[in-house]
């Protein structure tokens, strides 16, 4: 049988702007995947918690209010104390480019930024996902 | 020659073009099958005088300042005095916000509107957990009146008019503004501006909600009833379709899901008994301005038409000011393009210009670095410059509603109006906007239309230039605004420092009376404002109400 | 696998997420992994929730965790949502109402999407709950939408079977048709401060009159989000579930809930070996062409399996 992928999509922080996450979500399953959404205002550590349980492949997120630095670090850290650290995680959202290197040096995977094609995310998730 | 001999020969002359046009299309096909805007609604290859011929000019246009409004809301527009320009700002600590407020009011800004910071909108102090990261990000930190003290620090309350975006802690952040003024000495009656006070579309756009749907009405109608006696200049609710096309809406669902809101709100003020004549004038609106330059400007005149017709229709309102729809305009954000960011000044100045062909009242113009960061002040000033222009050196302002009789906007106005009505009469049937929500309607449309546009684009069926069109290698972009890291260490100290010196006795009291209130169901106005002035915090008093009203949950 | 045994029958979240997602995608070690846990399996109270979108199921499930949680039981929480039938994908958002419980080490939810495969989503559901139950839940809750005969199979299994009803939502007697009202064990009018909510209660009393013979199920009044009848529903459940083992019907239901979980794989099985192991597809094609009738292909499946068929 093939092994579906799945995907949690989450926003942490207290921005409320979710067209992104649900417009990115929608594609994801239209591209086959499973997408696990909990709706906003979403701390890492539920995150995190929720991705453990959901066991799923891959997480993202979104933040248009300018915390990336401060919550997606921590979604990393968080995964890797729990032994997840294998789970694909990538980001989206207002995100300067001299803040990507930080965050990918912190163990995000990809960074996607306004004007990305869905097609690319998609993508990038089907060749980076390890679906041992 | 008779009106029937005209329209013979119009339909004679037309049949006659139309042949012209098959052949024309034989030899070069259109660019696209249809033409469609973002509402889907067809864009005729071709208007004339047929497309509007049972548009009634005085039923459903007529005269400016006249019912139905459709031309505008004033006797002579921006003949007597251009719309307000007021640019959305706010970032970091209260005294760099107050620094940026006093640079554009010498730039020749004429009204302030304050951008909180995502904690206060949400009713959480700088130190709460939640806060960590996000304090001063999108907005001006506030956790209590002596922000609020610096916030306002020279700036006459008298002499301004001031916009807030705050909705579910709108009752805290105006009562901190009541206390700024008092110690000014400005009393409340003199004081002129808005809170945006509009809960609904939170639950389905926006996401700073904190109550549930029932306790926020309450609160909402108390500050009608509040201001209505203490603050009669004062703007109490600022209905918002802006997040709702920013969250992906169409301009019809835009204009029908902003238009349904209002009519729950002011359901919800008569039903407490308010008179619909005395509080409505008070109400105000808040639309986006998109791309799609022609639409838009129908659509501000669809709007007007059809929320003069619901007030009247449906709630009997008698006064002319009870019915006009009076907005502010801000320049689409989600257009606003990452790459090549100069041409987004392009942009906003078209869109600026649908605001002022639509008969905005106020207006704010984006800066083209708001897809990167922050706008620095460089950027904000541009923007501003944008609509000086405009107003004076465009002409467009010097005649009321030029766009009028123009047969493509008058069939456009009219059929986004139909259209509208449409989406209000099934939310209606799905028991009023509160049950709509819960039922995710709202919601699903608009993540229809978002997934929509999201597609158009990636097909490029929907050109974005510079995106999916017309790229360039470009180099990171330089000298962004950033909120410094030690920002959010000073907000917490001085918040520590605040807490330690105010009288905690009196701070108590208030909270318990406060409680107390909340639990009987009176006004809570007068009892958040005593609050405030104790220095009771944004956080503590939310805090007690989110214990009394519950909070809610997405679903 | 032996790793995963011994954290999930400790009762430890990531082994038990993770032999999750070795039953649910049929991976290899899925019959091992059954097998070392079955044993232990039986002691957790099995509840099905379901009904028709939109009745607040989700909203219901997180408050009747939180009463759970209260009496000090833990819970996990299978909640299933429907596959795009045009892609294959899901989107999985039941979970948002039930995020408060995520740090709470005494709930472990998990969604499923319902997938394409005809009768794949009860085995493999079933085989959640047993993992579930083996790690030490006191209550599995399997939420599901009332329409298919998946969730209906699904539910069928619980030890109790409620069905959330909601006024507004159209005609009740579409609801009866599907075959839910005969698997509800107990009801609940959800958003029962709505308009209807009195005409619902009477008309699922009077089509309870009319279809069953045996014990009433009770009907309960709850506004989920108001956290209004949860209380008595869930002591509902519960005298419910102490009827069962009184009236001695848990025997029945034990076998039945076995008969059904060893039908659903030898179905498969048999499936299995025919389409691998005969010319299933063309005799498929000969039943297409009118060439032999489809029990005719049936005898020639089991023939080409080895099987005799006894003449009836």
């Amino acid at each position: 049988m093939d092994k579906k992928i799945k995907v949690l999509v989450a926003k942490p922080g207290l921005d409320g702007h979710d067209r992104g996450a649900k417009v990115v979500s929608r594609a994801l399953r239209d591209a086959g995947m499973e997408v696990i959404y909990t709706g906003i205002r979403q701390t890492p550590e539920q995150i995190v918690a929720t991705a453990v349980q959901e066991d799923v492949d891959s997480i993202g997120l979104s933040c248009l209010s300018g915390a990336h630095n401060k919550l997606f670090p921590k979604v990393v850290d968080l995964l890797k104390a729990q032994g997840a650290g294998d789970v694909l995680v990538f980001g989206g959202g207002i995100i300067p480019d001299e803040d990507i290197p930080g965050l990918k040096a912190a163990g995000v995977a990809e960074i996607f930024l306004p004007g990305t094609s869905t097609e690319d995310t998609i993508a990038f998730i089907k060749e980076n996902v390890t679906t041992a | 020659m008779s009106c029937t001999e005209n329209k013979a020969r119009l339909a004679e002359r037309q049949e006659q073009w139309q042949v012209m046009v098959e052949k024309a299309l034989a030899r070069f096909p259109e660019r696209k099958e249809n033409f469609a805007t973002t509402s889907g609604i067809e864009m005729k290859r071709l208007f004339t005088p047929a497309d509007v011929e049972t548009i009634d000019y005085n039923d459903e246009v007529g005269f400016p300042g006249e019912f139905p409004f459709t031309r505008g809301v004033q006797p002579t527009m921006y003949r007597a005095r251009f719309w307000t320009m007021r640019q959305y700002a706010g970032f970091g600590s209260a005294k760099q916000t107050n620094e940026r407020y006093r640079y554009l009011l010498e730039q020749g800004q004429t009204g302030l509107s304050v951008a909180f910071d995502l904690p206060t909108q949400i009713g959480y102090d700088s130190d709460h957990e939640l806060s960590d990261g996000e304090v001063g990000k999108v907005g001006v930190a506030i956790d209590s009146l002596a922000d609020m003290e610096i916030l306002f620090d020279q700036i006459a309350l008298d002499k301004v008019s001031t916009s807030m975006t705050i909705n579910a802690p709108a009752a805290v952040l105006l009562a901190m503004y009541i206390a700024v003024a008092e110690k000014q000495g400005v009393s409340s009656d003199k004081l002129r501006g808005t809170i945006q006070n509009d809960v609904l579309k939170e639950y389905f756009a926006r996401g700073t909600y904190i109550f549930p749907p029932q306790p926020s009405m309450k609160i909402i109608t108390d500050i009608f009833s509040y201001c209505k006696d203490n603050l009669p200049n004062w703007n109490t609710i600022s209905i918002s379709g802006y997040h709702i096309r920013e969250a992906g809406s169409s301009a019809v669902q835009e204009v029908a899901f902003t238009l349904a809101d209002g009519l729950a709100y002011v359901d919800a003020a008569v039903k407490t008994g308010l008179d619909v004549d005395v509080f409505a004038k008070r109400l105000s609106f808040f639309f986006n301005v998109h791309n799609n330059f022609l639409e838009e400007v129908a659509k501000f005149r669809a709007a007007r038409r059809l929320w003069a017709k619901l007030m009247k229709e449906r709630f009997g309102a008698k006064k002319a000011s009870s019915m006009m729809m009076r907005f502010h305009t801000q320049t689409a954000g989600c257009s606003l393009t990452a790459q090549q960011p100069d041409n987004n000044v392009v942009r906003v100045t078209m869109q600026a210009l649908a605001a002022v062909l639509g008969g905005t009242n106020s207006l704010h113009t984006n800066s083209r670095d708001e897809a990167l960061c922050l706008p620095t002040e460089d950027s904000v000033r541009i923007a501003l410059r944008t609509q000086q222009i405009i107003a004076h050196e465009s002409g467009v302002a010097d005649t009321i509603d030029p766009l009028a009789g123009s047969y493509m906007v008058e069939s456009m106005t009219s059929e986004i109006e139909a259209k509208a009505l449409k989406y209000i009469e099934k939310i209606d049937d799905l028991g009023g906007v509160v049950k709509a929500i819960e039922a995710g309607y709202m919601q699903q449309e608009i993540g229809d239309s978002a997934y929509a546009y999201q597609k158009s684009v990636e097909t490029v069926e929907q050109v974005i230039v510079g995106v999916n069109k017309f790229t360039i290698e470009e180099a990171a972009p330089e000298n962004l605004l950033r909120i410094k890291k030690e920002m959010e260490l000073e907000q917490l100290k001085s918040l520590k420092a605040m807490k330690a010196n105010r009288d905690a006795a009196a701070v108590a009291a208030s909270l318990k009376e406060l409680r107390r209130v909340a639990e009987s169901g009176d006004n809570l106005l007068p009892v958040i404002v005593s609050a405030v002035k104790t220095y009771a915090t944004l956080g503590e008093v939310c805090g007690v109400l989110r214990e009394v009203f519950g909070e809610y949950i997405e679903g | 696998m032996k790793d995963l045994v011994t954290g999930l029958l400790a009762g430890k979240v990531r082994p038990l997420a993770k032999a999750i997602t070795v039953v649910e995608n049929d991976r290899s070690g899925k019959r091992e992994l059954l097998k070392e846990i079955y044993p232990r399996t039986g002691n957790a109270y099995l509840l099905g929730i379901t009904g028709p979108p939109g009745a607040g199921k989700s909203t219901l499930t997180d408050k009747v965790i939180s009463k759970l949680r209260q009496q000090g039981k833990t819970v996990g929480v299978i909640a299933v949502d429907p596959s795009s039938p045009f892609s294959g994908g899901a989107i999985l958002g039941d979970r948002i109402r039930m995020q408060q419980h995520a740090l709470d080490d005494g709930v472990f939810i998990r969604s499923m999407a319902t997938r394409s495969h005809l009768g794949g989503l009860s085995k493999s559901a079933v085989d959640v709950m047993h993992l579930m139950d083996a790690s030490g839940k006191d209550v599995i809750i399997i939420e599901t939408v009332g329409v298919g005969q998946d969730e209906v199979d699904i539910v069928r299994i619980a030890k109790t079977t409620v069905v959330v009803m909601v006024p507004g939502l159209g005609d009740s007697v579409q609801i009866a048709k599907a075959g839910v009202m005969e698997i509800a064990d107990v009801f609940a009018v959800n958003k029962a401060d709505r308009e209807g909510a009195d005409k619902l209660f009477s008309e699922i009393r009077a089509m309870l009159d009319m279809i069953k013979d045996k014990d009433k199920p009770e009907i309960f009044r709850t506004v989920a989000v108001d956290d209004v009848g949860i209380d008595e529903l869930v002591q509902g459940i519960f005298a419910h579930g102490d009827k069962v083992v009184e009236t001695g019907l848990i025997q029945k239901k034990i076998a039945e809930k076995a008969e059904s979980e060893l039908r659903a794989y030898l179905l498969d099985s048999i499936m299995e070996r025919s389409t691998t192991m005969t010319d299933y597809d063309e005799i498929v094609k000969r039943v297409a062409d009118k060439q032999i009738t489809p029990m005719d292909g049936v005898d020639e499946i089991f023939a080409g399996l080895g099987m005799t068929i006894k003449e009836s």
